[in-house]
């Protein structure tokens, strides 16, 4: 078995993939504005595609709340500690 | 007739056999002992055993239920996975040091009473610290210290705690904690030290890191899941601990983000699921205790994978940075797709574990009505995803190609993580197994269709978000200052002030009593010394005219 190989196969098709991930993506927030929502303990339950937004909206901010954190008071070089 | 063995005696005696046998009999030892250790485990009779008085104080060793039996089964079975891990290291300190690591967090979780519960408490710290300085090098020495530091001081507080505890109550029974007073606070704090809540959190992700390969995956699994357990048992429904969770959740996120380390971004991420946990205990709730359980559980297995994964890839290329990886894809090909179960796991993706343990939480929240613990929990399972899931194994197997050509990991080590792997999807596909552990009944559906959608779309969707930003989001050649930079700068620097002003003072009293002993010298030399008055020599003539002198005194007044 060459798990390796495969793995290569695949990122080869790389282009393909995306398309594939695209085409799951927009079935996903298809299905969740199509199927009736399941709960309603919280008003954003029953918006259809809410997960996908808040997904989104979640990376974006960790990424940049971090970053912002880090270059303003975090970051130091790797020999701070090193007296 | 014995019918019963203490696990930990069981894995103290079975560390000593350890330290006598050398090479392919301590081989066999490290598969067998395991094993042992999980038969009686399960075969432990449930009830209170050993119960004695000592000094005035009631004490029960053994205590078997079911919330210790879901801790004490994943920590056996999570003893074997890092044996055939370690299987291949001939470095007899470490398994030592493993076993009697394992043996005292069984033996906190088996403790009926808070006095058995410290002396394992104290013992999981003196052991496993072994795991971080077997790693032989300068700043693994260091980072060990300073984990011993920290948890010598948390276990001062919680023993200050139980023995107020004992004053005010006259019970060290450990069941939930009663009251509010000094007591209830110190033994908190006490566990909170070991859960890793910020701010006393920086001395996991300090030495964990710095911990050997095959000692890390010990302390990924042990510390902080017997802290959630003695959370679960003694403090359920402190609401405190709701927020103090949701901030580790996000505590966790924010620094993975900033990690170049691989383990270090790991070490965050126990922060962060830790997090689930305790929020599940400050809600307290059947619902929410039973989901902090499950997840410990299914968490222990999961991050040991992660960290199993990313310790293959520090074995064989000998880089531990984002920075310094890249391209492993074609060279560990299986190292990678084990790692990726984990990922998926932890992620809680369906059809693996952490999508019926975490979701529980997340679940129990709704239920509570919490919607700012639902929103941040939720965004810290996309940070979850986010880096353990795609900004470690993109950087490291995928990325920029570093030029390393390492081989595939030993077979030990992929052996152990398939095993781990295969539990964790197995919870995922049949989390009726997991459910039937918990200490109530589970009245929890994760596989509902809403539960599926949300899940997918928040996890699918990060991923978006991951490879719109990905030129900012790799590992940069920086370290990031945590609450630890109080210990390891703050500290040394008021010290060092302390010292100086210390010193100088010392200088100035020095010199004031030098002048003061000189000018007493001095006096005393001037009466005194060579030339004093009081020191000078008489003539021996002289004192032969005084001799003259009395005898002629003393004939005068014979005759008067």
């Amino acid at each position: 078995m060459d798990l390796g190989k495969l793995l290569e196969a695949l990122v080869q098709r790389g282009k393909l993939l995306r398309r594939i991930m695209y085409v799951v993506l927009a079935g996903l927030v298809i299905a969740d504005i199509v199927i009736p929502s399941a709960y309603d303990r919280f008003p954003w339950e029953s918006i259809g595609g809410f997960g996908a937004f808040y997904g989104f909206i979640s990376c974006v901010l960790i990424i940049v709340v971090s970053k912002v954190l880090g270059y303003a008071f975090l970051y130091r070089s790797e020999d701070y500690y090193d007296d | 007739m014995i019918d019963w063995v203490h696990p930990s005696l069981l894995l103290f005696g079975g560390a000593v056999v350890v330290a006598l046998l050398r090479g392919r009999a301590q081989q066999a030892w490290l598969l067998v002992l395991p094993v042992l250790v999980i038969w009686t485990v399960f075969s432990l009779p449930s009830g209170e055993h050993g119960a004695r008085e000592f000094l005035g104080i009631a004490l029960t060793p053994v205590r078997v239920d079911s919330l210790s039996m879901v801790f004490a089964s994943v920590f056996a079975i999570i003893t074997l996975v890092g044996s055939i891990y370690a299987l291949h290291l001939k470095d007899t300190a470490q398994h030592v040091a493993a076993y009697v690591y394992a043996g005292s967090a069984l033996g906190v979780v088996f403790a009926g009473d808070l006095v058995t519960l410290y002396v394992f408490w104290e013992l999981m710290v003196f052991s496993s610290v072994w795991l971080i300085w077997c790693r032989r090098n300068p700043v693994s020495m260091a980072a060990g210290f300073r984990y011993l530091l920290v948890h010598a001081l948390g276990g001062v507080v919680l023993l200050g705690g139980v023995v107020l505890y004992f004053l005010q109550t006259g019970s060290v029974a450990f069941d939930q904690i009663q009251g509010d007073g000094w007591a209830f606070y110190l033994i908190l704090i006490g566990f909170m030290v070991n859960a890793a809540v910020p701010p006393l959190h920086a001395w996991l992700a300090d030495a964990y890191p710095e911990a050997t390969v095959t000692g890390a995956i010990f302390l990924s699994a042990l510390t902080t899941k017997t802290a959630v357990y003695t959370l679960i048992r003694g403090f359920p429904g402190t609401e405190l601990l709701v927020w103090l969770g949701v901030i580790m959740a996000l505590w966790g996120v924010v620094y993975a983000v900033l990690a170049n380390d691989i383990r270090r971004l790991l070490a965050y991420h126990i922060i962060s699921q830790v997090g689930y946990m305790v929020a599940g205990v400050g809600m307290g709730t059947i619902m929410a205790l039973n989901g902090s359980a499950s997840h410990a559980f299914t968490h222990i297995l999961y991050k040991a994978l992660l960290f199993m994964g990313a310790g293959a890839v520090i074995h064989m290329t000998g880089k531990a940075k984002l920075t310094e990886l890249g391209g492993l894809y074609r060279w560990m090909p299986i190292t990678l797709l084990l790692y990726m179960v984990g990922a998926f796991s932890i992620s809680a993706f369906p059809l693996f574990s952490g999508f019926v343990s975490k979701t529980m939480v997340v679940e129990a929240a709704a239920l509570d009505a919490r919607a700012w613990v639902w929103l941040l929990l939720s965004l810290a399972s996309a940070g979850t995803f986010l880096h353990t899931g795609l900004k470690l194994p993109w950087f490291t197997f995928f990325g920029t190609d570093s030029g390393l050509r390492p081989k595939e990991a030993p077979l030990n080590m992929l052996v152990a993580m398939g095993i781990a792997a295969f539990l964790c999807i197995f919870i995922g596909v049949y989390p009726h197994w997991l459910y039937a552990m918990m200490p109530e009944a589970v009245e929890y559906n994760a596989y509902t269709s809403g539960h599926v959608l949300w899940e997918l779309q928040l996890l699918l969707f990060t991923g978006v978000g991951f490879f719109l930003l990905l030129k900012h989001v790799g590992g940069e050649w920086k370290i990031s200052l945590d609450t630890d930079w109080v210990y390891r700068k703050l500290l040394p620097i008021i010290a060092g002030a302390v010292q100086r002003a210390f010193s100088q003072f010392w200088q100035g009293t020095l010199a004031t009593l030098s002048r003061q002993v000189t000018l007493l010298v001095s006096g005393v030399s001037r009466h005194h010394g060579p030339q004093g008055m009081l020191a000078r020599t008489w003539p021996t003539g002289s004192m032969v005219l005084w001799v003259a002198v009395l005898l002629a005194a003393s004939l005068l007044i014979y005759y008067l």
